[in-house]
């Protein structure tokens, strides 16, 4: 996992699959609330990037986060999902409750943006945490 | 004699769990116990009420809501958790390397 | 007997996976078995309450004005609990390894019986 392990074929496949990745994985998470998907499958695809481009192209990868900026990631994640939950309580309502946000549409769109912006946290905190612990576990031993 | 008696315990988990199947919710009846309480208002509501029609997303991020905000918590602590295990601190390391290179000096 | 047979199979069959838990954390030696095992019994418990969910002639527990009535729509609340401790099992088993890792890399083994012989010396 080091060290460089791609053949032609497999760097060219490498590249030509990525950014399908990369789109499926958004489609999946905007596209939760009326299809199959949502927050956790869209973050475990967008994890796969990573791990890939790690697995192939060695540890001086193209698309590369280290460790501790995945976990600060993860946090930004959870902090998104927590200030969605605190949005709703100063405009008036109850914890998480989705109603209460301040946009000019009706009751169950205000829902259906709610619903948005705490997947897109728990995509982000899913994701860092993927490539937190793959990276963790994969770290070469400085002896 | 230990590993007789760690089959014996693994048989009679087995068996209990054979002989009590009987007793769980009936598959694929749709007036079972797991299908009649709590389930059918979210079925029937969760497009008025949530603006969802996947009922999946609507329970998980709507009606429950606050457990997923914990288990995003969980997810978050096993990846310090993990990061913080296998951390490298460098300082210390440095410091153990001058030491082995002064013992080394020293020999 | 036959109706009875093909009431329960699906739960014997969970059960006999479920089992292969225990028995590879009593009789394996080494611990990354041991783990192995209890991912097993992880997946078995998950499949049990996601068999809780099914109905006769139930669809995918998405709105569609095609479908209409409560028992089309398979159960949704299995699903939705069984998704997050999917992902929760995935991160308890980075600890997890993560502590495997820590463990190899001080004793230079996982084999349990030489693990404890390292240790008392």
């Amino acid at each position: 996992m080091n060290k460089r392990f791609g053949t032609i074929v497999l760097d060219t496949s490498f590249r030509f699959i990525i950014p399908f990745i990369m789109v499926y994985s958004v489609y999946v998470l905007i596209h939760g609330e009326d299809s199959p998907g949502g927050g956790f499958q869209a973050g475990a695809l967008f994890g796969i990037v990573f791990v890939l481009s790690r697995l192939v192209q060695g540890e001086d990868c193209a698309l590369k986060i280290s460790g501790t900026k995945a976990i600060m990631l993860a946090g930004v994640g959870t902090a998104i999902y927590g200030f969605v939950g605190v949005l709703t309580l100063i405009f008036g309502g109850n914890f998480l409750q989705y109603g209460a946000l301040p946009l000019n549409m009706h009751e169950p769109e205000r829902h259906a943006m709610g619903i948005l912006g705490i997947e897109i946290g728990v995509t982000l905190c899913v994701m860092a945490t993927i490539i937190a612990i793959f990276d963790a576990l994969t770290r070469r031993e400085e002896m | 004699m230990m590993r007789i008696v760690s089959y014996l315990v693994l048989l009679l988990m087995t068996g209990v769990m054979f002989i009590t199947t009987s007793g769980l919710p009936e598959l694929y009846n749709a007036k079972s116990a797991p299908a009649t309480h709590v389930s059918p208002h979210y079925i029937e509501n969760s497009k008025e009420e949530t603006g969802s029609p996947n009922f999946v997303t609507a329970v998980l991020a709507d009606y429950r809501g606050y457990d997923t905000l914990g288990e995003t918590t969980v997810i978050f602590t096993a990846g310090i958790a993990t990061v913080l295990l296998l951390r490298t601190s460098k300082g210390k390391e440095e410091k153990d390397s001058k030491k082995a290179c002064l013992e080394e000096g020293k020999e | 007997m036959k109706e009875y047979f093909t009431r329960y199979i699906i739960y014997w069959l969970i059960f006999v996976l479920f089992m292969i838990g225990p028995y590879g954390m009593i009789f394996k030696k080494n611990l990354l078995k041991k783990l192995m095992a209890m991912n097993i019994m992880q997946v078995a418990v998950i499949l049990f309450f996601l068999v809780l969910g099914l109905k006769t002639n139930g669809s995918i527990p998405i709105l569609d004005s095609g479908i209409i009535g409560i028992d089309n729509y398979i159960n949704p609340i299995p699903h939705a609990l069984m998704l997050t401790a999917i992902v929760v099992s995935l991160a308890t088993t980075g600890v997890s390894l993560a502590l495997l890792l820590l463990i190899q890399r001080r004793y230079g083994a996982l084999e349990e019986d030489e693990l404890l012989r390292r240790m008392n010396k």
